[in-house]
């Protein structure tokens, strides 16, 4: 039976026709109950369960998920890797999660394809200029590695973006940061699986929360599609279903979902080697592994829970990339999607307990959760296992919009809200 | 592209018009309201999956008013004009 992923067991199967190879995770049926359950199998639901196993020895744990895992927000983004942002409550956190990003493969046995490529949000005025060097200096500040470029630099690593005399959105220049890149979306999710299962979590798939147990004014367990399951501690990480699930539960969280959509083209040879955001044209633009150009921007328009965008901002998102990059004119798009975004008016994550005491909340990460799977995970398997925050989630409990600490992040996470 | 039905306008662009949030997110009167009150007025919303009463506005002709929509299907259910606290 080959378990673990190395040279060696590649070897060994090659010569065994590749018959040892086991399923990555077991499936097995729901237990009546577990000392934690964790709701949701994306990547911070599956990063949730792995860490309580991992960090706090809790392995009676399961996670619950409605469809099939990483078939959510997980396998419906664009990959990208970062920490830019300002205020020093988000640079703790996504730094946490950028940090255990480049030791993931290693720590789970499983190769998440992290490729630091770099990354260089673009300014296209003397203003933005000065904003760029402004939050350069707070990353740098805070720990963060970041660099102003010249149009020059910029030139250098992104040398086919539209520099021409009458480009619409000229760069002046553009900030930095080389740590940032690109993960394999659905191998973080999958690898996720793997270690947790392997740590003796249960992963239940096709299982959907229909209610809450509540007893006592506090959260006991779940009613779900495969019958009731309890536990004492209960973790969410629904992502735009969030409001959904805390209707459920009684309370309204201060969340609108939108769909968020993204693109991309036919493979084509390599000809872009690093993620350009142009805050200009509301657009950001990498090159997968495959060579496929894969195409992020804004919101859509209108709240929605429909997996699917609409047209009026893919036609927006479409006339930006070729704005930037006339040489993208011949592409074709070859997949357009949509997952459900959760977002917060200061465009910061909810991670602390629920008004519901015993259901602890990870959510509302909005249009960038994915680069932030490992800290969600970490601080959520946290709340979990003590009941209390640590330091790196304290300033994102739900209690902020009460008491005005907002962490006001739209410009870090780069685009529209 | 989809057609909003504007009360005033008649169906028109959905390029044309904003969301602006619940129907019936009626700001707290008086001078005692509680901090959660004030919270839950800015901050909370309903944001249901499925049938949803929401103001929208018009931005062409800058009309305020409450339509009933499908957030899943993004089927339009009713459209009325703005009637008093925020059409409740």
């Amino acid at each position: 039976m080959t378990r673990s992923y190395s040279a060696l067991s590649l070897f060994k199967e090659g010569l065994a026709g590749q018959t040892g190879w086991k399923p990555a995770w077991r499936s097995p049926e729901a237990k009546p109950a577990y000392d934690a359950i964790v709701i949701g199998g994306g990547g911070h639901g599956l990063a949730t369960a792995y860490y309580l196993a991992k960090n706090h020895n809790i392995t009676r744990v399961a996670v619950l998920e409605k469809g099939w895992i990483g078939g959510g927000n997980t396998g419906r983004n664009t990959t990208v890797v970062r920490s830019n942002y300002y205020y020093p409550e988000s640079v703790a956190l996504y730094g946490l999660a950028h940090r255990l990003y480049e030791g993931l493969s290693k720590d789970l046995n499983y190769n998440v394809m992290l490729s630091q490529r770099g990354m260089v949000n673009l300014c296209h005025s003397t203003g933005e200029m000065e904003i760029g060097a402004r939050t350069v200096n707070a990353m740098q500040i805070n720990g963060i590695d970041a660099e102003l470029l010249s149009p020059d630099d910029v030139r250098r690593v992104a040398p086919i973006y539209n520099f021409s005399a009458d480009a619409r959105f000229p760069v002046f220049g553009g900030i930095w940061q080389g740590r940032a890149g690109t993960a394999r979306h659905d191998a973080v999710a999958w690898g996720y699986a793997r270690a947790a299962s392997r740590l003796g979590v249960d992963i239940i798939q096709n299982c959907e929360i229909t209610d809450f147990i509540i007893e006592g004014g506090r959260c006991r367990g779940v009613q779900t599609s495969r019958g009731a399951i309890r536990a004492d501690r209960i973790g969410m990480a629904v992502a735009g279903h969030s409001s959904v699930l805390a209707a459920k539960a009684g309370f309204r969280l201060p969340i609108n979902s939108y769909a968020l959509q993204a693109c991309v083209s036919e493979p084509v040879k390599p000809i872009l080697d690093t993620v350009v955001l142009s805050p200009g044209t509301g657009v950001y633009v990498s090159q997968s592994d495959k060579g496929e150009i894969v195409i992020g921007g804004g919101l859509d328009r209108i709240p929605s829970y429909a997996q699917r965008g609409n047209l009026p901002t893919l036609e927006t998102v479409i006339a930006g990339v070729l704005e930037m990059f006339p040489i993208f004119g011949q592409l074709k798009l070859m997949r357009q999607w949509a997952g459900i975004v959760d977002v917060v008016p200061d465009s910061s994550p909810i991670i602390g307990e629920s008004p519901l005491p015993g259901l602890f909340l990870n959510c509302g990460w909005g249009t960038g959760g994915f680069k932030a799977i490992p800290a969600g995970g970490t601080l959520l398997a946290q709340l979990l296992a003590s009941g209390k925050h640590n330091d790196i989630s304290r300033p994102f409990d739900l209690d902020r919009f009460a008491s005005g600490r907002l962490i006001d992040e739209a410009a870090g996470s780069g685009i529209a809200h | 592209m989809q057609l909003f039905p504007c009360p005033f306008c008649g169906p028109r662009d959905e390029t044309e018009f904003h969301y602006g949030g619940d129907a019936g997110n009626a700001r707290p009167d008086g001078t005692e309201v509680p901090t959660e009150r004030w919270a839950e007025y800015l901050y909370l919303r309903s944001n249901p999956k499925g049938s949803a009463r929401e103001v929208w506005v018009h931005m062409t002709c800058s009309e305020f008013f409450v339509m009933e929509r499908d957030t899943v299907t993004h089927k339009v259910l009713s459209s009325t004009a703005l009637g008093g606290e925020h059409a409740a």
